[in-house]
């Protein structure tokens, strides 16, 4: 397979098992069996609740960590290769960098392990420090940065080599939502060089403002794998009945098992083609009908249906325990 | 593909490691010969005053003291033998180990015989052996091992015999006190300067350590005893000789054609001995053999 | 690909130097050396030997606090920091990183032990001293110093690939004390009858590192010949034993996972 027309990403059976507790160690499993492929060119997403194995992944692809089982590949290369390491730029999460040094001087060391002459490192420093705005603050010790400054730093190094496969480890995280809008453009920026984007983070709308596929992981399994893009552009199809019943009156049969309760109340969601028919129904059982609204389909809903199982109403954090 | 290279045991690092292990203990070999080489020359005592030594030993005086009296030895064994070794540094250094621990009798009845010994095999100051072993006896007035160290000293390097034969008595006094003591007082006092005397005393020497060196001195010095009791033996034999044949026998095989001996007398090394042209015996050339002097022999004694 | 190993170096350097608690230990090391000179206005005729003597002691000690101090976080610090996951990002194996780290501490220490050099020979020649034949042997005394400085920054290091920076602290000053007493602790062993005791001793003797080896001080400071042959040894015994310690290194390390 050429590295042309391989997936970017290329994850098969990885699995990441460590030890929990001091005297007789168990084996705590946060990664079962995972795979799944980026696409070179695609921007991709990796959400999952905190603790789903999202930044295990990433590690593993960079050799932080090593794999219990299983193997991956980045552009056709073994994640052992070191030499991989020449085509991806790689971001950590929350990072943290050598704080006596400059944001210039940090630059050039890392273009330093990428063979760049002293004159071209100069000029990609200066350049890539203007493109995440650090150019002001391009000769201040790293130590006096802020959060949201650290992480453009921190964008700056993993794409001044240009590399074809960029993997960042929630590159929104901390940032105010100027600062997320500025980490967008780059993403877009890098997509639109025909760059292969591949990022992890927990919030859905970013998600679905960027993104050409998207995986989800809760619990250290791969929950599915798909576009979001029809979901945005999808219609709302589904209504939203909330209603009460009164003493001793029962549920239509056929509306019970769509129903849920809360307290004293109940919830449907029904098919919009079949709202009158439902809202008939109850009034047949005497319901007091208390709010209807559309329902907008989110990413879970999606991939819920996507895997086939209802929509839990408490949200996704349930499944990962 | 293959077992993730992490898990995998580091085979390839073990045998390196321990083949290093292997090449850096035989290097350390040499290096220890060519430190001898020049550790011979005389080192800073940087610590000379025993309290100093005292005062870092924060609490750990005996086990100091054990450090310092292994160097002591270590100290002498790379000096012993060696023409023109000084050993400056063997009493202060057996001083401050008793100072530390005063019933470090082992260093005390080591210093007894090389400190008195003379160059090459001691410091030949029987004065500061005296000094060492008297402080040793007062730290350990039940010790009569010290009390013979000390006797042993008046009478072999002082030729004190009067003092040699009082100490011994002293000792004899000490409960658990063995019966040699007695009769060494007695033997000194009549008959200090006689070989069989100076024969017992070192026999003595040699049964009470443990000391690999003290053992050494003491066999040395007994077989050099043997071998003044054999030359005065032979230098009888050849006065019989010439009164029989009225010339001195120019071998020991004279000796034996003339009827006087049989057999081949030979040092204890095995090296015959040779007769010089005035009838005097003496030993082999090849002989390593040393002959103390100072004795008298039992013909000057009178019985 | 084997260069990869230079920017750590040179940016380990660079963290020392930036780092202002090398600043004053050095200061601290030249004050020391400031009150040899007034010692040596005490005692008559002796000044240079006094000099050379607390001088090649300073050296040895402050490089020793610095070979520890920074060595046992050299790995450490940047795996609790995390600036270790950016930077083994990039195409450089995990043992060059070791190698860059190593190099760069070591470097440190040369720069440092010249300048304390200098700092010596400045008090020497205040005190009336001259340049004597002899003399070289006081640069030999140091560059053993210096092979010394590398063993321990080796040893420190290594535990930092695995273990906090108290606790490696512990585990070097163990080592290095007993690779000073190492020929004392063989000797107590030779007099004991326990043959377990004496195979333990003799053991202990030749695998721990020997420090004392690297001990010519005493004879430096008399002006007296060290031999060719040890210098020669010793070099190679430093060698073997880093290289052995960077192989360990290289093992432990490119095995862990980085929380």
């Amino acid at each position: 397979m050429n590295a042309m027309s391989a997936p970017a990403i290329e994850i098969a059976s990885l699995t990441k098992d460590y030890p929990v507790g001091f005297w007789r160690p168990k084996m705590k499993r946060s990664l079962d069996n995972l795979t799944f492929h980026v696409e070179q060119g695609e921007v991709f997403g990796f959400l999952g609740p905190n603790g789903a194995g999202k930044t295990t992944t990433m590690k593993l692809l960079i050799g932080l960590i090593f794999p219990t089982s299983g193997t991956a590949r980045v552009r056709g290369r073994s994640i052992d290769d070191v030499g991989m390491h020449r085509e991806i730029g790689y971001l950590p999460e929350q990072p943290y960098f050598y704080d006596y040094l400059t944001a210039r001087e940090l630059l050039d060391y890392y273009a330093q392990f990428h063979g760049f002459s002293a004159a071209e490192r100069r000029e990609r420093v200066t350049t890539f420090l203007e493109r995440v705005g650090l150019t002001a603050a391009a000769d201040v010790q790293l130590r006096k940065f802020s959060k949201g400054m650290l992480q453009r730093a921190g964008i700056a190094q993993a794409i001044l080599h240009d590399p074809p496969v960029v993997i960042l480890d929630e590159p929104m995280s901390g940032l105010d939502p100027i600062g997320r809008r500025e980490i967008r453009d780059i993403m877009l920026d890098l997509k639109n060089q025909g760059r292969t984007v591949f990022f992890s983070t927990h919030i859905l709308s970013d998600a679905e403002m960027l993104c050409d596929r998207v995986a989800v992981l809760a619990g250290g399994k791969l929950q599915g794998v798909g576009a979001p893009r029809e979901i945005v552009t999808m219609k709302s199809q589904a209504m939203e009945i909330l209603f009460e019943l009164r003493e001793g009156r029962a549920l239509p049969a056929d509306l019970a098992a769509q129903a849920a309760k809360i307290g004293p109340r109940h919830r449907v969601t029904v098919p919009v083609d079949s709202l009158y028919a439902a809202l008939e129904k109850l009034r047949g059982a005497e319901a007091q009908i208390l709010s209807v609204s559309p329902v907008h389909p989110t990413l879970e809903d999606y991939f819920f249906t996507l895997v086939g199982r209802s929509a839990p109403k408490r949200g996704v954090e349930e499944i990962s325990r | 593909m293959s077992r993730p290279l992490a898990s995998r045991a580091p085979w390839t690092s073990i045998v390196c490691v321990l083949l290093l292990i292997v090449l850096i203990a035989g290097l350390q070999v040499k290096i220890d010969a060519s430190s001898r080489a020049y550790v011979n020359q005389d080192e800073d005592l940087l610590l000379s005053s025993s309290r100093a030594v005292q005062r870092m030993s924060l609490g750990y005086d005996s086990l100091v003291a054990d450090v310092y009296w292994t160097r002591a030895v270590q100290y002498y064994g790379a000096r012993a033998g060696i023409p023109g070794s000084q050993f400056a540094l063997l009493a202060p250094l057996l001083n401050i180990a008793t100072d530390l621990d005063p019933k470090l009798i082992v260093a005390y009845r080591f210093g007894a015989v090389f400190l008195a010994e003379p160059s090459p095999t001691g410091v030949g100051r029987p004065d500061l052996a005296i000094q060492l072993v008297k402080k040793g006896m007062a730290a350990n007035p039940d010790n009569w091992y010290l009390v013979g160290d000390l006797g042993f000293l008046d009478y072999w390097y002082l030729h004190d015999y009067a003092a040699a034969s009082q100490t011994y008595l002293d000792g004899d006094k000490i409960p658990g006190a063995p019966s040699w003591m007695k009769i060494m007082a007695a033997l000194v006092a009549q008959r200090g300067g006689s070989v069989e005397t100076a024969r017992m005393i070192w026999t003595e020497v040699y049964n009470s350590t443990q000391d690999r060196s003290v053992r050494q001195r003491a066999m040395e010095t007994l077989r050099g005893l043997r071998a003044l009791e054999d030359e005065q033996q032979l230098d009888l034999l050849a006065q019989q000789y010439k009164d029989r044949l009225g010339h001195f026998p120019a071998t020991t095989g004279d000796l034996r054609d003339a009827g006087l001996i049989r057999g081949n007398p030979v040092d204890p090394d095995g090296n015959p001995y040779v007769y010089g042209p005035d009838g005097k015996s003496a030993l082999s050339p090849h002989s390593t053999i040393v002959i103390p002097k100072g004795l008298l022999l039992p013909s000057d004694i009178a019985h | 690909m084997s260069a990869t190993f230079r920017p750590v170096a040179i940016n380990t350097f660079r963290e020392a130097v930036r780092d202002r608690v090398l600043y004053n230990l050095v200061l601290f090391a030249l004050l020391m050396i400031g009150a040899a000179v007034l010692v040596g206005g005490v005692s008559i005729g002796i000044e240079q030997l006094v000099i050379v003597n607390l001088g090649l002691s300073s050296i040895s000690i402050f490089g020793l606090v610095i070979a520890i101090f920074i060595g046992v976080g050299l790995v450490y610090k940047e795996i609790e920091k995390r600036t270790l996951y950016s930077l083994l990002a990039k195409p450089i194996k995990r043992w060059e990183f070791l190698v860059g780290k190593y190099a760069g501490l070591l470097l440190t220490l040369l720069v440092n032990t010249a300048f304390m050099t200098l700092g010596l020979a400045a008090a020497f020649f205040y005190v009336g001293g001259r340049v004597a034949r002899a003399d070289i042997w006081i640069l030999v005394a140091i560059y053993f110093i210096l092979l010394e400085l590398a063993l321990v920054t080796a040893l420190a290091m290594f535990f930092s690939c695995f273990s906090s920076p108290l606790l490696s602290t512990l585990y070097t000053l163990g080592i290095y004390l007993t690779g000073v007493f190492a020929a004392d602790i063989r000797g107590i062993g030779d007099f004991t009858k326990n043959p377990a005791v004496l195979y333990l001793t003799r053991a202990i003797y030749y695998v721990v590192p020997n420090f004392h080896n690297f001990n010519a001080i005493a004879t430096a400071a008399h002006g007296d010949p060290i031999p060719l042959a040890l210098i020669g040894q010793n070099s190679l015994y430093a060698l073997l034993y880093v290289t052995l310690l960077l192989i360990a290194s290289a093992a432990v390390f490119s095995r862990r996972n980085l929380k």
